[in-house]
């Protein structure tokens, strides 16, 4: 019985205390961003802040839930996880209901439940599941495009619903095949690529092709082996510039004007002064006052609701995808440096949990967390403080959202539950 | 390598978003200062401005409501041109104008409020004020204007008006709009007079609506009103002197001596304060300003520097005294002048030999020529007798700044050792050289304030108080440096012989025609050459006349000087309107009617004509009196009738 008691408890306290600072920090700065005059009560839940509470509330509910299942159920039942969300996210054709533009959210009364949320964890699994077969071996094509159809299926559903910055947050998956397996090339063509899209679309076409050539001209010299033909140095070019192109047409022709006006800002592409002005006002508007919200923090910050430009409203979506902002502006350098040392602590211990799992299906899993954490940690902070282009998608834990928080806490805590089990994994 | 990739990811990305953050908060962030925040909006409640009393408690300067329209360039809504059209009859401004005011305004800044159309009229305001909503961006802010009492003292209470830039960067208490002494004491005791504004902070949201006081209002102040003044200016001397220096150009200065207090400062031509308010403030000041001719902006008692002529003989006789270079009883010929070298000082017809009393009264340049040679050749070198001179001088409060509380002033000159030795070079000149210093005409310059000041020191027996204009702040002391007696290099005991000489000036000499019964008066005449550029050649203008005066001879109440341009000698306009400034003051009343009249009615307009007739002119003995049609005078009449009697 004792022994029973002790292996229910062993779960990493470090993990959970993390999570618990993160999404008690992440109240706070709620608070400083939602209230409106006097908070008459905690609980007041036509407040955003009211509402956080109770999201948080039902957190723990979830928590003991998913830690009281057996950890054996997650991996049986992956698939079937995976089909429920793929399926919640078709019927958001039917029955999904259009808050900003995208088409991501059940309206239950007057809750609203965002599935993209939930798809993460159950792709996570799914993955997870399908790599862990032993008859899987990342080396082989076939199965790369099998696992690549896993994530290629909510992502475009995600995407098809308008919600671009959700469906970027699967590039995550990445991570977790190159660590299963997935030979360098991807990595080096991946890497290539993004240059080659900047390149094309800071200096145009003809200075990425003439700077490519120049590079493979280089590799041929200076290669040790020389194991390809001329001929596929030049089939590398025109499929190098031919990408470039088709990054600039899609630039140009694919997106939607706010997308290439985000863009046009983080490259600051545009040059007519009128045009940078309209910029100035709209995409770029956000991030600016953001900006200016974090720096006036200075070192202390200004101090818990004391933030003029959070307490002014002045960063829309502050208490949402731009939470840091306000983080930045009442806590100051040092509170924002510690939330971003927490998030890394976090995903750094997920994935040396990650390491030390002795089943294959746990050690994906923890992977697939620590890896969606960090693009949503990097893409998130990273566009609030103006490192790259504008792209909506929360803070985990921070960000105000019950779809949002729930999914996040199921995301890491049955990996919590996963990595409790493995002494008896053997 | 496989499991170390992310792991060095995060760490990477984790290292950047730390630097990223010391960019922002630390490299680039500043110190935070609520007045740069633009979500809090700051806004000032005006105190009301200190009023200005004179001496007898006769308040001078009031204030009155003025409404200024404001525009806020960033939330301007586009107008229809109708509406647009309609807003600009209601300001009573032109279409060009709007869109040239609302251009200069986002230049200036588009969130900061400028003042679109400062001081509007009551009744403008009230058409207006039903309006404004129609018009988001633009809001009338309530202002205090000075509300002149009366229509004297332009040059001493001076005008307040809009701040400029470059005041507003030296001193950040000022914002744009806000109004500020100009001249006068307006300016000097501007921090008294303006009190402290107060302010409150509000939050903001970014659609600029507020949302309350910023922290509770724990910052906010509230506004400290500016203090009332009473300025040492009597009021009705004031006038009295304004009015008798209608026509003419020049300056009065009467002093209290027994306490440095400025009783008058008159400066011809005037101007009626009233035109300095309100929104014909700018146009009526360009006007003033441009007026290069008569430059009634220029204090001509407290700027104009003239050689002071013979009232400068009293010092030179109280310094030879001081030097025991000579006695009141040695006396030196004068025969029609004085003769040094080949050169000679030309002199009028009088007694002669003349000792001190008589060179003072019959104003003796031969006499004083002597005096001045024996104050200078009683030391080895002339730079030595000279420099010993021009101490004694400059103890008078001549040749610097007096130091005061007027807004404007003049150093005037008193030469030293130096001087010569510039334009000679060293120990190349002779006492000779400089004799002109003698009678108060070589590179002696003096500002009137500066000769009144010399004859408040006189009469006081040796000491002055600095000239000021302040009388009492409420609560607040006067500064002690106008408390303090300031001592002359001069003993007591010389000072009668020289003041009885300035006595007798009025019973037997250059003035025995401007004696005022029962008044014993002590002045001085004097008589300024003075030179004018035209095409480029010198030319020599009508003397300006001049004159010193205190009175009574024994405890005097007023030191006065008087300066009129071109007014040719002493006693004809000059000593008259001491005399008549002298027994106003003491009196109350002018017995001399005829003396009055004189000068009420001449005007020295043409004069001034002269230099820019383009024709040869006659001046001095070929000058003549020209008087002011009846009409006119019946009105300067009737303004004297005005000021009420004491």
């Amino acid at each position: 019985m004792l022994r029973e008691n002790q292996r229910r408890f062993k779960f990493d306290w470090l993990t959970i205390i993390l999570f618990l600072l993160l999404v008690g920090f992440g109240y706070v700065n709620i608070l400083s961003a939602s209230h409106i005059g006097e908070i008459t009560s905690y609980f007041d839940t036509s407040q955003l802040y009211g509402k956080q509470l109770i999201f948080i509330g039902l957190t723990f509910v979830l928590i003991i839930l998913i830690l009281s299942f057996e950890a054996k159920f997650y991996e049986r039942f992956a698939s079937i996880i995976y089909l429920v969300a793929i399926l919640a996210l078709l019927g958001l054709f039917v029955f999904g209901k259009d808050v900003n533009g995208a088409r991501s959210w059940y309206g239950i009364g007057s809750m609203t439940i965002q599935p993209s949320e939930f798809a993460k964890f159950a792709t996570a699994l799914a993955v997870a599941k399908y790599i862990s077969d032993l008859q899987t071996n990342m080396q082989t094509l076939k199965d790369q495009i099998r696992v690549a159809a896993i994530i290629f299926i909510p992502a475009l559903l995600i995407l098809l619903q308008n919600d671009a910055g959700s469906t970027m947050v699967y590039l995550a998956f990445f991570f977790v095949f190159y660590r299963e397996g997935l030979q360098q090339i991807y990595l080096i063509v991946a890497l290539s690529l993004i240059v080659l899209a900047v390149l094309a679309l800071k200096f145009g076409i003809v200075i990425t092709a003439v700077a490519t050539a120049l590079i493979l001209i280089a590799h041929y010299f200076l290669a040790k082996r020389k194991g390809a033909s001329i001929l596929q140095y030049i089939l590398v070019l025109i499929i190098a510039s031919g990408f470039s192109y088709g990054v600039k047409m899609f630039y140009q022709h694919g997106l939607k004007a706010h997308q290439q006006n985000r863009i046009s800002i983080f490259l600051r592409l545009e040059k007519d002064p009128v045009k940078l002005e309209q910029m100035r006002k709209r995409e770029a508007y956000n991030l600016i006052q953001s900006e200016k919200a974090i720096s006036s923090g200075g070192l202390n910050g200004k101090g818990f609701m004391q933030g003029t430009r959070t307490t002014g409203k002045f960063v829309p979506e502050q208490e949402t995808d731009y939470i840091f902002s306000t983080v930045g502006e009442e806590w100051g350098f040092i509170g924002s440096s510690a939330v971003v040392i927490l998030f890394v602590l976090l995903i750094i211990r997920i994935l040396y949990l990650a390491e030390a799992q002795k089943s294959q299906f746990s050690r994906v899993y923890g992977y697939g967390v620590a890896s969606i954490l960090f693009i949503h940690f990097t893409i998130n902070i990273g566009m609030v403080m103006g490192l790259i282009p504008t792209v909506g998608i929360p803070l985990p834990f921070f960000s105000y959202g019950g779809s949002g928080l729930w999914g996040f806490t199921i995301l890491l805590f049955i990996f919590v539950k996963l990595d409790s089990n493995k002494i008896n994994e053997w | 390598m496989r499991k170390l990739l992310l792991l060095a990811i995060v760490v990477l990305v984790g290292l950047t978003f730390i630097a990223r953050l010391f960019y922002l908060q630390i490299y680039g962030g500043y110190e935070y200062d609520v007045f740069d925040d633009s979500a809090i909006k700051k806004e000032y409640t005006y105190p009301k401005r200190g009023y200005v009393y004179d001496r007898n408690g006769k308040l001078l300067v009031a204030n009155q409501p003025s409404y200024d329209v404001m525009v806020i360039p960033r939330e301007v809504q586009p107008l229809s041109d109708e509406a647009i059209e309609e807003f600009c009859q209601l300001l009573k401004i032109s279409r060009e104008d709007y869109d040239k005011k609302l251009e200069r305004a986002k230049n200036y800044s588009y969130r900061i409020p400028s003042p679109f159309v400062p001081q509007l009229s009551k009744a403008d305001y009230a058409v207006l004020q039903e309006k404004m909503w129609k018009y988001v961006g633009f809001y009338i802010q309530k202002r205090s204007l000075r509300s002149y009492q009366t229509t004297i003292g332009a040059n001493v209470l001076g005008d307040i008006g809009e701040v400029n830039r470059s005041i507003i960067q030296k001193q950040p208490y000022y914002k744009l709009g806000d109004l500020i002494g100009k001249q006068g004491v307006e300016k000097t005791y501007e921090e008294t007079l303006r009190g402290v504004k107060g302010i409150s902070f509000i939050q903001k949201d970014r659609f600029n609506k507020d949302l309350g006081p910023f922290q509770e209002g724990k910052l906010d102040t509230l506004p400290v009103p500016g203090k009332d003044i009473k300025i040492t200016i009597d009021a009705k001397l004031q006038a009295y002197g304004e009015l008798l220096m209608t026509n003419k150009r020049g300056g009065i200065v009467a002093i209290e001596p027994s306490s440095g207090e400025i009783l008058a400062m008159v400066s011809g031509p005037s101007y009626n304060p009233n035109l300095l308010v309100g929104r014909d403030r700018s146009k009526n000041f360009s006007k003033l300003y441009r007026d290069s001719i008569a430059n009634p902006l220029f204090d001509r008692g407290l700027q104009a520097m003239y050689p002071p002529g013979s009232p400068f003989k009293t010092l030179n006789a109280l310094i030879a005294l001081q030097e025991g270079v000579v006695t009141t009883e040695d006396r030196f010929s004068c025969n029609m002048g004085y003769r040094y070298g080949n050169r000679k000082m030309g002199c009028h017809v009088h007694r002669s030999p003349a000792n001190m009393n008589i060179g003072i009264y019959e104003s003796c340049n031969a006499y004083f020529a002597n005096v001045y040679r024996r104050i200078i050749d009683k030391y080895d070198s002339p730079a030595e007798g000279m420099d010993n001179w021009s101490k004694h001088v400059k103890s008078f409060g001549l040749g610097n700044y007096l130091n005061n509380d007027l807004s404007v002033g003049q150093p005037g000159k008193v030469p030293t050792a130096a001087t010569y030795d510039r334009g000679y070079g060293k120990n190349r000149w002779y006492t000779t050289f400089t004799i002109s210093n003698a009678i108060g005409q070589g590179e002696v310059l003096a500002t009137p304030i500066q000769l009144a000041n010399m004859a408040a020191a006189i009469g006081n027996r040796g000491y002055y108080y600095t000239p000021h204009i302040i009388k009492e702040i409420e609560g607040e002391e006067i500064p002690e440096q106008f408390t303090t007696p300031k001592k002359t290099t001069i003993d007591k005991r010389h000072f009668e012989p020289v003041i009885q000489g300035m006595f007798d000036v009025y019973n037997k000499g250059t003035a025995d025609m401007l004696q005022v019964d029962g008044i014993e008066i002590c002045g001085k005449t004097g008589t300024a050459e003075n030179f004018a550029i035209i095409d480029s050649v010198k030319t020599q203008l009508t003397d300006h006349s001049i004159f010193v005066a205190f009175a009574p001879k024994d405890n005097p109440k007023i030191a006065i000087a008087v300066f009129v341009e071109n007014g040719y000698f002493g006693s004809r306009f000059a000593g008259r309107m001491a005399s008549l400034m002298i027994e106003y003051y003491i009196k109350g009343d002018i017995s001399r009617k005829d003396m009055e009249n004189f000068v009420l009615r001449y005007s020295l307009e043409h004069e001034y004509q002269k230099p820019f007739s383009d024709e040869p002119f006659g001046i001095n003995r070929q000058t003549t009196l020209e008087a002011i049609d009846e009409k006119a005078f019946q009105d300067l009449l009737k303004q004297k009738a005005e000021i009420p009697k004491s």
